[in-house]
């Protein structure tokens, strides 16, 4: 016989809803969170200290300088030509379009113009690397959102372009094909036509990128209204390019002041609205086929002729003249020894690179060798405004939205 | 193209925007006396038919052996007008402190930091001024034409970082 079990006590009647322990206010503290320099989503190596209060960015300090290579002070030693090489390796994804700004810079300071076919040759380079640059942002975008198909899709589409960069220029990554008063050399042979399969073929993986991302719900729900930059705070903040066109403000120096033969070709400039990651990526999308379109219409116009001047002091004679005149052999000789004397005086020259505005404040002191050399690079305003941007959001976003401004550790520091 | 807005500041500002002229290419240019600069910005930008609203390129030069040695350059543009101008403030060696636009635009924060990081230009008033991409433990500015190109400078020590979101190393740098 046992005794009969206590009967259980009573549960405590439960607290109203709201009020209990677990819902009790958690003693919050305040976190600080290094990321970088080191950090395989900074693109290069960029610190960026976050304040937490929970996974909320309630402070953050961007700071650079650890990529910084002096730039200016290695250009201000070399002369007029040397500077192209140092040129490619601003932005590197994009080399040739540094090139362009620089040899624009230059030949606005000797007022020289360069033959049709050069200016051809040049558009053509910097917009199929206009089409690398966005290709690289986008699949790092969706790296960083969890699709690594894009990411695969994007890189391949970009190694095809590279492979026909390389046959222009021979080199895959730090391509150098400008130069002062013209480019380095012609078109090789059935270029065009393969250009225009690799044209069709990137095509179609951007349409197959933006068919897994556009409509995308987990993509929607990341980006949009993100970082959100209205127009007014762009333009304060000195934003250029695709990211201050996804903010509203049509600005674009290929349309605002055309350059080479931009005016003789016909394409059109995408805005966003909201201006905030979605928009910023819609835009690059958007560019991507607007890029194509000029690539096509220059392959279709170009004409044979000259792809430089005919001028012994801005450009190198060709090797026969070298070789067999007194002349030539002197002129090559003061080019290398020397470097292209530039007139004194001071300009400024903009071109609208794959991240915007790609100044070159250039003086020359009338030597061969350029006595100042301020470089804008088009992603500084963006890098610098993102302590401001990004406050109250997520930790989360930060990584994508550090990608949607593209930053190329290489020209922002220098 | 705008020859006009450089016309305007002269008859505004006589005096303190002098010697205008069209540089190669047709780039208009003006020179301003450094004391009046952040108030030439704030019309260029708030004068609704000047309407400078994009932030500029700022960068400086140094003009070694000349008298004033420094010069700190804008290079400004209207988006809505299309008009493109470049202002040049001399700045002498013995007092190169130049009022900051970062109060007009905030886009001229780095801009101004790498002027004093590069050529120890100050801006007075602006509100972090740090270097921007050496250390703050530098000595001398790398882009001044009397620094050495091949310049060495010693490691600086490893220090306790007593705030990271600071950063290491001593409290600000008095202003």
């Amino acid at each position: 016989m046992t005794d009969a079990p206590d009967p259980a006590p009573a549960p405590p009647a439960a607290p109203p809803p709201g009020t209990g322990a677990l819902d009790a206010p958690l003693a919050g503290k305040e976190m600080v969170i290094n990321l970088g320099p080191s950090h395989p989503a900074t693109h290069g190596t960029c610190r960026l200290v976050t304040r937490l209060d929970g996974e909320t960015i309630r402070g953050m300090k961007v700071d650079i300088g650890y990529l910084h290579r002096g730039f200016e002070k290695s250009c201000e030693n070399v002369t007029w030509g040397q500077v192209f090489p140092y040129t490619d390796r601003l932005n590197y994804v994009s080399a040739t379009m540094n090139n362009v700004g620089f040899a624009l810079a230059v030949e606005k300071l000797c007022g020289l113009s360069v033959p049709d076919r050069a200016q051809y040759l040049r558009v053509v380079v910097s917009e199929l690397h206009r089409i690398c640059d966005h290709l690289t942002m986008l699949s790092a975008m969706g790296l960083e959102l969890g699709a690594m198909t894009v990411f695969l899709y994007g890189v391949e589409a970009r190694d095809h372009l590279w492979d026909r960069l390389t046959e222009l220029c021979g080199a895959r990554l730090t391509s150098n094909f400008v130069r002062v008063g013209g480019v380095a050399r012609d078109l090789p042979e059935g270029w065009a036509e393969k250009t225009v399969q690799t044209l069709d073929r990137t095509a179609e993986l951007r349409d197959t990128i933006d068919a897994l991302l556009a409509r995308n719900r987990i993509f929607m729900d990341r980006t949009r209204g993100v970082a959100a930059v209205s127009r007014a705070d762009a333009l304060d903040y000195g934003y250029t390019g695709p990211c201050l066109r996804a903010s509203g403000e049509p600005y674009d120096v290929r349309k605002a002041a055309p350059y080479l033969v931009y005016d003789r070709l016909d394409f059109d400039v995408p805005v966003g609205a909201g201006g905030d990651n979605y928009d910023r990526y819609l835009v690059r999308i958007e560019e991507l086929k607007q890029s194509d379109r000029i690539v096509r219409q220059c392959l279709r116009k170009m004409e044979p002729g000259d792809i430089a001047v005919r001028d012994f002091r801005y450009v190198l004679p060709p090797k026969p003249l070298v070789y067999g005149t007194i002349e030539g052999v002197m002129a090559h000789f003061k080019l290398v020894m020397e470097g292209i004397q530039v007139p004194r005086g001071e300009v400024y020259g903009y071109t609208e690179a794959a991240n915007g505005e790609l100044g070159f404040y250039l003086v020359s002191d009338g030597s061969g060798r350029p006595y100042k050399i301020g470089l804008r690079a088009p992603g500084w305003p963006m890098v610098a405004s993102m302590p401001r941007v990004l406050e109250g959001a997520l930790l989360a976003d930060l990584v994508p939205t550090f990608d949607t401004f593209n930053m190329i550790g290489g020209e922002v520091e220098q | 193209m705008s020859k006009a807005v450089v016309e305007a500041l002269v008859v505004r500002f006589p005096g303190d925007a002098y010697d205008p002229y069209a540089g190669p290419g047709g780039d208009d240019v003006v020179f301003v006396r450094k004391e009046r600069i952040a108030e030439v910005c704030r019309y260029l930008k708030e004068d609704p038919a000047l309407d400078f609203r994009l932030a500029p390129y700022l960068t400086a030069v140094d003009y070694l052996g000349e008298e004033p040695r420094f010069e700190v350059v804008y290079a400004l543009y209207a988006p809505s007008r299309n008009h493109r101008v470049r202002l040049r403030v001399k700045v002498p060696e013995g007092d190169a402190v130049v009022p900051s636009v970062t109060g007009v635009w905030r886009g001229a924060d780095w801009f101004e930091r790498y002027c004093w990081d590069m050529y120890g230009i100050r801006f007075a008033g602006h509100p972090d001024h740090r270097r921007l991409f050496m250390y703050e433990e530098f000595v001398g500015h790398p882009l001044r034409k009397d620094y050495p190109l091949r310049g060495r400078q010693p490691l600086t020590p490893e220090r306790d970082v007593p705030d990271l979101f600071r950063g290491p190393g001593p409290g600000p740098r008095e202003a």
